[in-house]
């Protein structure tokens, strides 16, 4: 029973950055935009936000920085993509290796002018971003320890995915935006500024990125910097767009499913039962697939797929 | 103004061909120069001695150096400390850093790049490289091509180099022996026992814990990756609610020495010292001193001394050891430590020697580390 809930604690603090890196392509995929470059705009995001606490030692500053570093970072794509309308994929891919490339030169950069050839976060930050102690409320056996025992970024993240589902599903912005990714030559019709609004979701997006990748800098890494420190997360958020049916909502469950399979390996003891590895690591795309193949095949019905029908496509507003 | 430009062109090509057959030309001058003062003089070495002034040493880093204290930082100090203590100029380096090892095209290009430059003697470092280097070694045989880690070697200008970074994994399961008051010791290992490095030096780590402490259980996590910085610190927080309270590793991240620090537990790093990582929770950790291995090769080259054999280091030659123990080490660590030590350095006993229980119950002899495919009997599969 211990392990049990140790497990599940374990699979959210796994899950967390996928859920940033999902609801930020979430909302760049609804305005009709493929970004593969999550990877990029994570990585950006976690060097900004790591340098910013690690030179201010603030916690506030720190997920501003990160922010803003996604953000600008989609903004390239944003500038390429929606206004020049080059191939979305190469850009987002390019993205990529443009985002993992700078962080790691800023990283290398810094490290080189640390006094001991570590760069570790201060103590005011690195006590910000522990896990909760509640007194009182974590105590509570099961659930205060599923419940309050989590750093900050878990519960920012779930707000995050709930402001945005309601923002894209329940408010009349979210309709123009939906609409947009559905198709942009009646939403402009209607009289929606179809590349603004491609715009701006394209980089709030990215900024829902850039903090993502603060969690893999700040948490995951235990405060201390690395290169590569994303580590191919943000290809398996991108692929989790997919499972959690493109809403922000679904994304907070699916990416939880996903730390779960990530970690799973860890907890499963051999001695009960012996799986090879391999196996685990293949899990959460194994099951990507299978509700890919549910959710297409779900076309007619109600519940069908929320992909936007113009995804991928550039908007030509002269071919209307 | 066509024909202008098209004549323009072809003397450029010209032009360019003879410039790249130039150093070409005279790497054959050298080989023939080479082989012909090998036959005179086969006194010691293979090779003709160097002067100091004109050697060239090629490195070729699978990452960059500069990244802290991974891997590719642990082999360029060996680089910096051979350069010290061979007093080599800046010059004299050429370092070829992020050529990724499963790219053949990338590391040709590295160290055929390094050749042009005129090095005598080419160390790459990664796994990876290997068939690559053996390849040019045949086409360039008076350039010594050192690769590590890997099995392949030809006896002349090609070699192996490895260590027995076992005997200071044994060394530091001492240290971890002593410590743990749970007697439950966690493993975050790269791969399982499809990987004899990982698993040999998880089983030296165990039979050092065993030596002091018999009760302590040492529980093994695999990530299947060498570099998975989430699943590493996942890996080692599993060991921890596992109720491990000393951890150790064999990956690159320091992830599993910051889980630990962060859960007040303690653990042992690898390829560097983590204490700058994770300052209170390490108690060594278990170093590669590959400056020992480097200035040793240059100076073969130097002297003319180079006779082609593998290189196997270990304690006895200071290739492999541990960091200075940290204040966390338990009373009589430095003692029992020191005692082991002296035992392996010394050639007395080594520790696979002998048949060793496995965790199934089975006798395993080993002659070489990369026979070691069990785990020893009190290591757990968890």
């Amino acid at each position: 029973m211990d392990m049990i809930i140790k497990f599940l604690c374990a699979a959210i603090s796994s899950g967390t950055p996928l859920l940033f890196g999902t609801v930020g392509e979430i909302l760049n995929e609804k305005v009709g935009h493929l970004n593969l470059g999550v990877e990029g705009m994570m990585s950006v995001g976690a060097c900004a936000g790591f340098m910013a606490g690690y030179y201010t030692d603030n916690f506030l500053i720190a997920i501003l920085a990160a922010a803003v570093g996604g953000m600008l970072t989609a903004f390239i794509y944003a500038l390429l993509t929606v206004t020049f309308m080059t191939n979305q994929n190469v850009t987002g891919l390019t993205l990529t290796i443009f985002g993992v490339g700078l962080a790691n030169l800023i990283g290398v950069f810094a490290l080189a002018q640390s006094p001991n050839g570590t760069l570790k976060l201060p103590e005011t930050i690195t006590a910000t971003i522990a896990n909760l102690n509640i007194p009182g409320l974590s105590d509570i056996p099961v659930i205060g320890t599923l419940l309050f025992s989590y750093n900050p970024f878990v519960y920012i993240g779930i707000a995050i995915a709930i402001l945005l589902q309601f923002y894209l599903y329940k408010t009349k912005k979210g309709l123009a935006v939906r609409s947009i990714g559905e198709n942009p030559a009646t939403a402009d019709a209607v009289g929606i500024n179809v590349n603004l609004q491609k715009y701006l979701n394209i980089m709030l997006g990215g900024a829902v990125c850039g903090i993502g990748g603060a969690y893999c800098s700040m948490i995951i890494n235990g405060g201390v910097w690395i290169n590569d420190n994303v580590g191919g997360l943000g290809w398996i958020a991108a692929a989790l767009v997919i499972f959690a049916n493109w809403k922000p909502g679904m994304a907070i469950f699916g990416s939880f499913v996903f730390g779960a399979l990530r970690v799973l390996k860890f907890y499963i003891p051999k001695s009960v039962i012996e799986i090879p590895n391999a196996f685990f690591d293949m899990l959460p795309f194994l099951m990507t697939a299978l509700v890919l193949v549910v959710s297409s095949a779900r076309k007619s019905s109600q519940r069908k797929s929320q992909m936007p029908s113009y995804l991928g496509v550039n908007y030509f507003r002269e071919d209307r | 103004m066509k024909k202008f430009l098209s004549m323009l062109l072809v003397v450029v090509m010209m032009a360019s061909l003879f410039v790249a057959c130039a150093p070409a030309a005279k790497e054959e001058e050298t080989v023939s120069a080479g082989t012909s003062e090998e036959n005179t003089e086969e006194s010691k070495g293979l090779f003709a001695p160097i002067a100091k002034e004109d050697i060239k040493v090629g490195v070729i880093h699978i990452t960059d150096p500069a990244e802290g204290s991974g891997y590719t930082y642990t082999h360029d100090q060996g680089i910096v400390g051979m350069q010290k203590a061979l007093g080599l100029a800046d010059e004299q380096i050429i370092r070829k850093n992020n050529v990724n090892d499963s790219d053949t095209t990338a590391i040709e290009n590295a160290i055929l790049e390094c050749i042009e430059e005129g090095c005598n003697i080419i160390f790459a470092t990664s796994w990876g490289y290997m068939d690559t280097c053996e390849a040019i070694a045949e086409e360039y045989p008076d350039v010594i091509i050192c690769h590590g880690t890997g099995y392949k070697s030809n006896g002349k200008n090609f070699i192996n180099y490895f260590g027995r970074i076992y005997q200071a994994r044994y060394l530091s399961g001492i240290a971890a022996g002593l410590k743990t008051k749970t007697n439950k010791i966690g493993y975050v290992g790269a791969w399982g026992t499809d990987n004899a490095e990982v698993t040999s030096g998880c089983n030296a780590f165990a039979m050092g814990v065993y030596s002091v402490n018999p009760d302590a259980e040492v529980y093994v996590k695999v990530t299947n990756s060498w570099f998975d910085p989430e699943g590493e610190g996942a890996a080692a927080q599993a060991l921890i609610d596992l109720g491990c309270d000393v951890l150790s590793q064999h990956c690159d991240t320091p992830n599993p020495m910051l889980a630990a620090e962060k859960a007040g537990v303690y653990g042992v790093g690898y390829n560097s010292d983590m204490a700058k990582d994770a300052p209170k929770a390490v108690l060594t950790s278990t170093i590669w001193n590959w400056d020992i291995f480097y200035t040793w090769a240059v100076q073969c080259v130097i002297d003319g001394t180079w006779t082609g054999e593998n290189y196997y280091g270990g304690l006895a030659e200071g290739f492999v050891g541990i960091s200075e123990l940290s204040d966390l080490c338990e009373d009589g660590t430095a003692e029992a430590i020191k005692e082991a030590q002296d035992k392996i350095a010394s050639g007395e006993w080594d520790v696979f020697d002998g048949e060793i229980e496995t965790n199934t119950g089975d006798k395993a002899t080993s002659e070489h580390y990369s026979d070691v495919n069990w785990y020893f009997k009190t290591v757990k599969e968890a």
